[in-house]
């Protein structure tokens, strides 16, 4: 069949697209710059760093004084005051949270959920001041006792060494960091606990599992990702955290594991906040590399979670 | 194994909303019994109130008695959960756990009731399952892959075989095979045919073809008016509900002539 051919001309008028896609097209590039500003930013933060910090890692020893002589000395106890605040406040945080939010999201009732999910949030709004204030001035006192107790019972582990006695221990400071990084890890945890596939929940229940047996069958596998992308939130604010940090800490430059201990490391995050006032030209460059390895242990932390979720997720894909 | 159930002056509720009013059957062991109606009528969740699985949502409720195997299933004394175990129940969606292999859903349930098992154990409950849902020969070759990978028929028959692997006394459907495709279904309805040696089986269909191929009673549901509950208009076996219906209504329903 031959068709006349003014009408197959006319054909593909009425098949593209009448709009143009301009809306499509004005979206997609906003996105795209979207996404390019972040890279942008993370690569100028990184450029930064690199640039102002590349002389701090060999200074004169004098620089590092009067507890370090080299770079790696000078960032090693920075650096393991940094974790262990942020592991202690981790091991406290993420299991309340993870509990908070299931009660949320699948076990209190409607008309108690909405408060304490607000409540929770509120506690987000709270600035970090206001934590250290609280945790240098009223909780330490409080938490002297408890000190005084890990040392006796556990003090076979070097962990729980020779308590302090004002209680600003890094104990201390990872609980009042645990506080702080309480509500964002509830929230998203929260959040993609309610998005589990109510199809999938009642698979559950009608094998005659209990709603915990439900929750593992069903709600964690699915929330898996959200729940690490919670954590490394939650670790990412730890590690940068400051002024709770200054403030709870009595600061010392003698590395132990003692997380009792009077005079512990202070955070990377911390030093930069205590000596940024007082620094030399030198010391600012020192400064710099110390935030340039917290920032890239910060990525390595991130990397090696979503390498080990990723994997799982691989595994079941296959 | 299969055992009867009799229900009596059932009223179902969404918190002050009554769905379902003054339900009265009994259900015969070793039978299918299928349930028909429009939809909204309240068939789906009367079925759901069967294995106690209707209170999972919030505010819901159900008065009077279902009784099986002696106990009634609503007394105060008796657990949900272990209602469910003796009453499987397979959905309108294929829903197999998507994080599970297709031998780690088949036996999910299993694992809730017995815990540990050995390994030649669970690999003849999967076996067993998947052979009774008409499944293994397609799968026996694949078992520790994703059961999200299957068709929609044959996570259907996947999610039969979870529901089988507890050995149930009553096993409900709710509309198993809404989402499939003829021959899907057909492979489903055979196997229905062959299960109800071994279990009651209560299954909730919009097609009334499917009722009068696979079932041995019907029930009839309607609403009285719209905004009023669902109630049971006629119980009858399947032979005499599409060939002499007692109600007026149930023949106009099933000829086609509704309203």
């Amino acid at each position: 069949m031959t068709a006349p051919t003014a009408e197959i001309e006319e054909q593909p008028n009425d098949w593209a697209s009448v709009r143009g896609g301009v809306g499509d097209r004005i979206f997609s590039g906003l996105a795209l710059a979207a996404g390019l500003t972040i890279m942008a930013a993370l690569a100028g933060v990184f450029i930064f760093l690199a640039i102002k910090g590349a002389t701090g890692f060999s200074k004169s020893s004098d620089v590092y004084g009067p507890h370090a002589e080299s770079f790696l000395g000078y960032v090693f106890p920075l650096l393991v005051g940094t974790f262990t605040a942020s592991i202690i406040a981790l091991i406290i945080a993420v299991p309340l949270a993870f509990g908070i939010a299931l009660v949320i999201s699948h076990y209190a009732p409607r008309w108690v959920a909405t408060p304490v999910a607000y409540v929770i949030d509120l506690l987000a709004a709270v600035p970090s001041v206001v934590y250290g204030l609280w945790g240098a001035f009223y909780l330490a006192k409080k938490l002297v006792p408890m000190h005084e107790w890990l040392h006796e019972h556990l003090g076979f582990i070097p962990l729980f060494g020779e308590p302090n006695v004002s209680g600003r221990s890094p104990l201390t400071a990872g609980i009042v960091l645990a506080i702080m990084i309480l509500p964002i890890i509830t929230a998203i945890s929260r959040e993609v606990f309610s998005r589990t596939p109510r199809l999938h929940e009642e698979a559950a229940l009608a094998l005659g599992a209990t709603r915990w047996e439900m929750i593992r069958m069903t709600v964690f596998p699915y929330a898996r990702s959200g729940m690490v992308s919670a954590v490394m939130l939650g670790l990412g604010r730890a590690l940068g955290e400051t002024m709770a940090v200054t403030m709870v800490l009595s600061v010392g430059f003698d590395m132990s594991w003692n997380v009792l201990a009077t005079a512990s490391p202070t955070s990377i995050a911390a030093n930069i906040a205590l000596k940024y006032k007082e620094r030399s030209a030198d010391l600012l460059n020192v400064l710099v590399a110390t935030g340039l390895v917290l920032f890239l242990l910060t990525f390595l932390v991130n990397f090696a979670a979503r390498w080990i979720i990723g994997r799982s997720e691989r595994r079941m894909a296959r | 194994m299969a055992k009867s159930i009799d229900v009596s002056d059932v009223n179902i509720y969404y918190s002050d909303f009554l769905a379902v009013e003054g339900v009265n059957m009994t259900i015969r062991a070793g039978a299918v019994t299928a349930f028909i109606g429009p939809s909204g009528c309240g068939k789906s969740t009367f079925l759901r109130s069967l294995n106690r699985m209707h209170e999972v949502i919030p505010g819901a409720r159900v008065e009077g008695k279902i009784v099986v195997d002696g106990q009634d299933l609503y007394d105060a004394s008796v657990d949900p959960v272990a209602v469910r175990r003796q009453v499987g129940m397979v959905f309108q969606r294929p829903n197999p756990f998507p994080t599970m292999s297709i031998a780690d859903n088949v036996v999910a349930g299993l694992k809730l009731n017995s815990g540990r098992m050995s390994k030649s154990e669970t690999d003849d409950v999967v076996e067993k399952s998947l052979r009774g849902a008409n499944l293994w020969n397609e799968v026996k070759d694949r078992l520790n892959k994703p059961g999200m990978g299957l068709s929609g028929g044959q996570q259907q028959r996947l999610c039969i075989a979870r529901a089988i692997a507890v050995e149930p006394q009553i096993l409900l459907m709710d509309e198993p095979c809404s989402a499939l495709d003829p021959i899907s279904t057909s492979a489903i309805e055979d196997l229905i045919h062959q299960l109800k040696n071994d279990y009651t089986i209560v299954i909730v269909t919009h097609n009334m073809q499917q009722a009068a191929r696979v079932s041995d009673e019907t029930g009839f549901f309607n609403l009285k008016a719209t905004g009023e509950p669902g109630h049971l208009v006629e119980f009858n076996p399947t032979k005499k509900m599409f060939a002499n219906p007692d109600d007026p209504a149930t023949e106009a329903y099933i000829s086609g002539r509704f309203g």
